[in-house]
């Protein structure tokens, strides 16, 4: 492995990690403040969730510079998650239709 | 695999023992690094799970659901803020991740004393961040009437998940600020200079960052959407 005494990087290489962070957080509170609404709120909020969950896992917990086993082991299982974010969207629709049949709107 | 040797294997408890932890290591970090990412990837689901409940609730609710911009507002020196607060909280979280970037970075530079102040100053970001949200529920509880069983805006189960998906994650920053304060003081008593090894600081590091990342999250499932 390159890192044996550990995960030594430069520091400008956070700082710079650390100001995207501040834009990027900056870019979704302006999708409300200025009250985007529809695909494209939803669009810009996904786009800028995962730009920067990926920066912190990518670069402030290092994962960038493990190992592909270890890569593997913590970003594969949670995939599973889609899983069960499908179904409960379908059950959830299902609900709602009976909801709105039986109850009325 | 067969080099003709054959080596005894110890027995009962013993045998348990050394058939989990012999050398026979799947990940080249140190143990208390894969665990705390393997520990990580169960929390991922804890709160995946609270967010894909939180989901079906606000799909299959026939009750308008109550509008977060509003509900977050707060009016400051006259001007009328949507989400201000909540804003504020997402930076600080992020300021906080930043500063224990650091410490990690000195850590591996063997700078003791920089160390220690900007582990402190992470923790400190982090219990203003916890102080702001009790500022928040309070808020929301007493003025706005919002209940885990019902509020005046709208849908019932705004209550439900907003409590218990912010007071998890509130639980989990309330760790970490004791988790942050522990090994800050370790380190500044000197517990890992006679190994010279600060991976401790990058563990923690780890249990931090995440904390940021399910906020990331948070953030936008709950309070944007």
């Amino acid at each position: 492995m390159a890192h044996e005494e550990g995960q030594q990087h430069p520091i400008s290489v956070y700082l710079w990690i650390w100001l995207l962070l501040f834009v990027l957080s900056t870019f979704s509170y302006m999708v409300d403040y200025y009250q985007l609404q529809g695909y494209l709120r939803w669009t810009l909020i996904l786009v800028f969730m995962f730009l920067k969950a990926g920066l912190i896992v990518a670069v402030f917990m290092h994962m960038m510079w493990e190992r592909l086993a270890l890569i593997y082991a913590v970003l594969i299982p949670p995939l599973c998650l889609l899983v069960l974010v499908g179904l409960m969207a379908s059950e959830a629709d299902y609900t709602n239709f009976t909801r709105l049949m039986f109850f009325g709107s | 695999m067969n080099t003709g040797e054959s080596v005894e294997m110890p027995g009962g408890m013993q045998g348990v023992v050394s058939d989990w932890s012999a050398d026979k290591e799947a990940f080249k970090v140190p143990w208390g690094k894969a665990m705390m990412w393997i520990f990580l990837v169960s929390d991922t689901f804890i709160f995946a799970s609270f967010l894909t409940g939180y989901m079906t609730v606000r799909m299959s609710t026939t009750v308008p659901w109550p509008n977060p911009s509003e509900v977050f507002a707060l009016t400051i020196a006259g001007h009328h803020i949507p989400l201000i607060l909540i804003a504020i909280m997402t930076f600080v979280l992020i300021t906080s991740s930043g500063t224990m970037a650091m410490a990690v970075n000195y850590g591996y530079r063997g700078d003791r004393k920089k160390v220690v102040i900007l582990m402190l100053l992470t923790a400190l970001l982090g219990a203003s961040f916890v102080g702001m949200q009790a500022f928040e529920w309070t808020k929301l509880i007493v003025e706005e009437g919002v209940r885990p069983w019902g509020n005046p805006m709208g849908a019932a189960q705004f209550g439900s998940t907003f409590f218990m998906i912010t007071g998890f994650h509130g639980l989990h920053v309330s760790a970490g600020v004791i988790y942050l304060s522990v090994v800050a003081f370790k380190v500044w008593r000197g517990d890992y200079e006679k190994k010279g090894n600060y991976e401790i600081v990058e563990i923690t590091g780890l249990y931090w960052h995440f904390v940021d990342l399910v906020w990331v999250f948070i953030f936008a499932f709950f309070y944007l959407w």
